[in-house]
């Protein structure tokens, strides 16, 4: 069952043989732990003769805590195994690549990448009959035939495989055979030894209960702790890929740079991979955004909150809402072939004011009133709770010097409500500016530092798209810039986050 | 007390009466008027905005549910089936017999029109091979009447539903003014109806050239199979975290790193997460690319916060006597929480998880960035697991796909695609509504 | 319908009718809160409403300066005037007359602004100042007749939610003063103060009487024996009886009085 897997599962591919070990061994590690689970019950209740009140815990805690022990060091492994894996591989076939394999201006990431998608093809060629296995683990196979075979399996490969790509590909290959046949041993006796300790364990007077519990604590703690790894996992991904790209371009020419054209020929020095266009595009629509949602949201809360009847509240805020739980590839898509036409009707060539501002559909207004619309029921929403938070004390104060609702508004309420207000309005410019949709649909593609809000223009979430979607390779600078701006937007998301957050909990608690 | 009386005259307050409303208190209700005026513009600017979003979605989404069939009864003698696949062109003769056989079923009808080949391709697109495929697998009905129903070319579709029209148009390969004459006289004849596009929901997505036969079906499945993924990991590890969050959580530094986390993850962009699962999955990982697996894990990344804040809202509903009574049972504090507090809070529970993964069904961002859009998923997976792993693609990212591609034709399709995903997501947000209004317990 | 005073001793004097209601119901949705209640308040006076909890003291209260308007469910019907003019009549604003009948709260609640702000606020809103020497004066003789005076003029800047309970209870009696009214209601004014702040409080309204009408709600026997000269009974929506304090509290002629002042109902 082993052996006749010798490749990878984790490039699942879609070969039956591929992945049949691991979910063999999984289910292996099940039935061992059910196994284990009856064999623990039995045993605690066989030691006190039958009788369950002469046992610390109820018999099924004994189970579980047999079943506990085969299953959580077995996964353990399993999961680090496989993460750890193609790491440790990856490292030790790089090394096999001489320097003089590396093309000019390119690194050792690219031919690496070259290396494991050999290695994949080699492996679906031998899943599907076209290489033979002798074949594939050949180190002195002949380069143009292994080639030819490769292609003829379907695979994609570079017309010019070299020897050394080759001879890394099977090494590849090799090592995560042998990488996994070890993985499974160990798995296997992990779960044997984790059986035999919890049988052994189990007596009248083992606190299994207490024993379980603890387990189980640590799985939840484990669970709360995601959150902090996908922190980590964020900052990592973005950090390490960053500095990979402020490698092959200059860091102040990123930052300061004030022309975006990157080239389209893949690696080279002629892109010009400038922030500040980008930047420029994101703020410009966010703020035509928030200039739509602030006042249009801010009325709307103090209207639902201080004027309307149940009757219209219980309308209103549920079908204001309703713009909040659409997708905003909705409006995206409402962008680009209603909104966008519609303003080339009012203010383009020939259109109702006649002014001819706006040359086509796509423009900064369009995203910006879009997102707008999107934004509007969050900031209505959140103001609204930040406005009943106020104190009823506060308006009967006011009501009873005299003050109309209005005056008593704009002049108690919402001065007492201020902090809360801006919190809100600073998580809504966050999500201004972390928007992806409406602006890839509606703003543009083209940078630009311009201050007419009719012409295209497109932002940071735009470039980060384009930029990853393209054929380009993940190892060049054109690629690589996409991290860069992914740490700006978090960077800049974060810190707006971080400050409303604190803003508006502050606020809660003055008024709890 | 002294201050107080300092002061003791009385002010000689001026006395007016209740009944006259002075000049200034009526600028003050003028304003008043004004400012509750701005209010309920608001409100009509929200609303008026649902309305066009709504209207723009149904009216320019529907045609996509239609499809412009061309029905015709069709007889093929054994004769002209040897004859035609005798010749080189085999289709060809197909559609010669066929465009016959038309143009006399419009003479019948009294009908005349000036026809040819190309306009008859240009309305139907290539039917030799349709015609051809079903004879060689019918071979029966050869010499029997059959009722055909081909669909009709994108333009035509949209001829038929006002997309394209007379004075709109310009004469291409696509279609030339000549054309409408003869779809005129087929619409006359009875010929060309509109029927219900059942491809359109149960298909796949179709080659860049061919707007017609594109479906979402696939997408659909690509999208379950997500959802799968999503509700599978993040409803157990968001229950976990919010329990120890709630229950368990001792008050010091990691529970504070903790809580931090959580609530600023929930306010990081979407795309961020598309970046990590790139990073992560693909890159670090070699998970494959396109794959449902993959977009489901990222899509449980950026769930997860939403989930656990509205499970520790629920587990906080829960009152502390239902605990205490548990442990004053000697239930141990796990026992009180999972036969007591959990079942109780599970409703509220369920209502956010089925909110939150509304939420990551109609998410587009990371998919484009795991590489599923752009990729033409032309058929269902093959099998369960495969369903997980095999690249797909999945709603939000077909709309965005075909909101992409040049030919107008895709735009309806794309419209089309939103009234389905947001039917599914109406759906979910009704049964969580359903749930809440049915379970909720009030304390 | 009273006696003329005939006791200098006791300090009543019989003054004008400042408000006087008649009949009045006060109905919150279903519940009958208030049941035909007439009353006759009269200026420079301070008159005690007092009762157990619930007893609907405090809502009829809120509806001499129809601060009951605000609640969407509650309707009010009877007559209730003020200086003989209807404050229920349609063409009343009660923007108007709040101005006239202010208010104090159970618990202080000063706008959080600065001390000046929260006094200029009612000057402000009711045009009364028409320069800024004008609202300082305003502001000095509030704060002065909220006998605060001493204790803030130093930091009139500074805000008002930072000054101590008593302190910001005067405060607020401060501001109801600053626009000037006729008559100033207090709900349960020292409710939420100690013993000390309490004091000054009841010091300050029979201070205040000189210039005003007072009506007072309190849960304190004591209090509404030591601030009033009138005191109301309510009980379960009624007013069981109206009297001079002095003769309320020694020589109840209602039942249900004598069981409440002597602690058998409460």
């Amino acid at each position: 069952m082993i052996s006749a897997a010798p490749f990878s599962f984790l490039n699942s591919t879609i070969t039956l043989g591929v992945r049949m070990p691991l979910s063999w061994l999984v289910l292996i590690v099940f039935a061992l732990a059910a196994v284990g689970y009856f064999l623990g019950r039995s045993r605690a209740l066989a030691g006190a003769g039958g009788n369950s009140r002469d046992l610390h815990s109820l018999p099924s805690y004994y189970g579980a805590n047999v079943l506990m022990k085969i299953i959580v060091p077995a996964f353990g492994i399993m999961v680090i195994w496989l993460l750890a894996q193609p790491l440790i591989i990856d490292r030790t076939v790089a090394s096999m690549i001489p320097a003089s394999e590396i093309d000019e201006g390119a690194s050792i990431g690219l031919v690496m990448a070259e290396v494991n998608r050999t290695a994949e093809g080699i492996r679906n060629a031998v899943a599907d009959g076209t290489m033979s296995r002798e074949m594939a683990e050949d180190g002195r196979a002949d380069v143009a035939e292994f080639t030819q075979r490769l292609k003829d399996a379907g695979q994609i490969v570079t017309s010019n495989l070299s020897g050394t790509v080759i001879l890394a590909a099977q090494r590849t290959n090799e090592l995560v055979a042998s990488g996994t046949l070890l993985m499974t041993i160990l798995v296997l006796a992990v779960s044997a030894a984790g059986l035999a300790w919890g049988v052994v364990e189990t007596k009248p007077l083992f606190r299994a209960r207490n024993v379980v519990e603890r387990g189980i604590r640590a799985l939840l703690i484990a669970a709360a702790s995601i959150a902090i790894l996908t922190t980590i996992g964020i900052i990592l991904s973005l950090v390490f890929n960053t500095v990979e790209f402020f490698r092959l371009y200059n860091a102040w020419d990123f930052l300061f740079g004030v022309e975006w054209a990157p080239s389209f020929s893949g690696r080279g020095g002629s892109s010009s991979l400038g922030v500040i266009p980008l930047l420029w595009g994101t703020f410009y629509i966010s703020i035509v955004a928030l200039a739509v949602a602030i006042p249009v949201g801010l009325f709307a809360a103090i209207y639902l909150s201080e004027y309307a009847s149940p009757k219209v509240r219980a309308f209103a805020k549920p079908m204001l809402e309703i713009l909040a739980g659409i997708p905003t590839i909705v409006y995206g898509l409402f962008a680009l072939l209603t909104v966008g036409p519609l303003l080339v009707d009012i203010f383009g060539e020939g259109g109702w004011l006649g002014v001819n501002w706006q040359g086509g559909g796509r423009a900064v207004m369009t995203a910006g009133i879009v997102m707008g619309i999107m934004l509007i029921p969050f900031v209505s929403s959140l103001s609204d709770d930040i406005i009943n938070a106020v104190p009823q004390s506060l308006r009967d104060g006011s009501y009873g010097l005299g003050a109309t609702r209005s005056e008593t508004i704009r002049q108690v309420i919402i001065p007492a409500a201020l902090p809360g207000i801006v919190g809100a309005i600073l998580l809504a410019a966050s999500r201004a500016i972390g928007e992806t949709m409406i602006v890839v649909l509606g703003a543009g593609a083209a940078a630009r530092l311009s201050l007419n809000p009719f012409e295209a223009m497109t932002t940071v979430t735009a470039k980060i798209v384009s930029q990853l979607t393209g054929d380009s390779d993940f190892a060049s600078p054109e690629a690589l810039v996409a991290f860069a701006l992914g740490m700006t937007l978090f960077i800049l998301t974060l810190c707006l986050n971080v400050v409303a957050l604190y803003i508006v909990r502050k606020y809660r608690e003055q008024y709890d | 007390m002294s201050d107080a009386t300092m002061e003791s005259t009385v002010p000689a307050a001026p006395k007016s009466s209740l009944h006259r409303t002075d000049a200034r208190t009526r600028k003050r209700h003028a304003a008043e008027k004004r400012f509750k005026a701005y209010g309920i513009g608001a409100i009509a600017i929200g609303l008026f905005f649902l309305v066009v979003l709504t209207v723009s979605i149904i009216r320019s989404g529907l045609p996509a549910f239609t499809q412009t069939v061309v029905s015709v009864e069709f007889t093929m003698t054994q004769e002209q089936f040897d004859a035609a696949e005798g010749q080189l062109f085999k289709t060809k003769a197909y559609s010669a017999a066929f465009n016959e056989a038309l143009v006399s079923t419009l003479r019948e009808k009294g009908l005349e029109v000036e026809t040819d080949a190309a306009a008859f391709e240009r309305i139907l697109g290539k039917t030799g091979g349709t015609l051809r495929e079903y004879y060689r697998a019918n071979p029966e009905a050869l010499g029997e009447e059959v009722d055909f129903e081909l669909s009709a070319s994108s333009r035509v579709d949209g001829y038929m539903n006002g997309r394209v029209t007379r004075d709109s148009m310009e004469d291409s390969r696509f279609l030339e003014a000549a054309d409408l004459d003869i779809v005129d006289a087929l619409i006359d004849a009875g010929i060309i109806k509109e029927t219900f596009n059942w491809n359109f929901i149960t298909g796949a997505d179709s080659g860049v050239d061919n707007p017609g036969g594109a479906g979402i079906g696939a997408a659909v499945v690509g999208s379950f199979f997500m959802m799968l993924v999503v509700l599978c990991l993040s409803l157990p590890i968001g229950v976990a975290a919010s329990i120890y969050l709630e229950e368990f959580a001792p008050q010091n530094k990691f529970t504070d790193l903790i809580e931090v986390n959580i609530s600023n993850l929930a306010a990081v962009p979407s795309i961020v997460f598309g970046i990590l699962g790139l990073a992560v999955f693909i890159q670090f990982m070699h998970l494959p690319q396109s794959a449902p697996l993959v977009g489901g894990l990222v899509l449980t990344l950026m769930t997860l916060p939403t989930i656990i804040i509205s499970t520790r809202a629920s587990l906080k509903a829960v009152p502390p006597s239902i605990r205490d009574a548990a442990l004053g049972l000697g239930a141990s504090r796990m026992q009180a929480v999972f036969h007591h507090v959990l079942p109780l809070a599970m409703p509220g529970i369920l209502t956010g998880t089925i909110i939150g993964l509304a939420q990551a069904l109609g998410e587009t961002a990371p998919l484009l960035l795991i590489g599923m859009v752009g990729f033409v998923a032309r058929g269902y997976p093959e099998g369960f697991i495969a369903g997980f792993t095999d690249p797909n693609s999945a709603m939000p990212a077909q709309i965005y796909t075909w909101a992409a591609r040049a030919d107008v034709g895709f735009y309806e399709k794309a419209w089309g695609g939103i009234i389905i995903l947001l039917i599914f997501l109406l759906t979910m947000n009704i049964l969580a509504v359903i749930l809440r209004r049915r379970f909720e317990r009030r304390w | 319908m009273y006696d003329a005073p005939t006791n200098l001793e006791t300090a009543v004097t019989q003054n004008d009718i400042k408000i006087s209601a008649d009949n009045v119901q006060v109905h919150y949705g279903d519940t009958h809160a208030i049941k035909d209640v007439s009353v006759e308040i009269e200026d420079k006076t301070v008159t005690a409403f007092i009762g157990p909890s619930g007893c609907g003291k405090s809502t009829f209260l809120r509806t001499l300066n129809r601060m009951n308007d605000t609640i969407d469910i509650c309707r009010v019907t009877g007559n209730i005037l003020l200086d003989g003019e209807d404050i229920y009549d349609p063409k009343v604003d009660p923007v108007q007359l709040r101005a006239k009948v202010g208010m104090v709260f159970q618990k202080p609640n000063p706008f959080p602004k600065s001390i000046y702000d929260n006094i200029a606020y009612g000057p402000r809103i009711h045009g009364l100042a028409n320069s800024k020497a004008d609202l300082d004066v305003i502001v000095e003789k509030s704060l002065r007749r909220g006998a605060i005076w001493n204790e803030v003029k130093d930091r009139l800047h500074a805000p008002g939610t930072g000054l101590s309970g008593g302190q910001q209870q005067r405060l607020c009696i401060a501001r109801a003063v600053a626009t000037e009214p006729e008559v100033l209601l207090m709900d349960e004014p020292c409710s939420a103060l100690d013993p000390i702040a309490t004091a000054q409080v009841e010091e300050l309204i029979d201070e205040l009487r000189k210039s005003y009408s007072v009506v007072i709600v309190t849960h304190s026997m004591q209090q509404a024996a030591r601030v009033s000269q009138k005191t109301a009974f309510f009980h379960l929506g009624n007013l069981v009886e109206y009297d001079d304090t002095s003769k309320i509290f020694t020589n109840p002629k209602d039942e249900r009085t004598e069981s409440y002042i002597t602690g058998r109902i409460g």
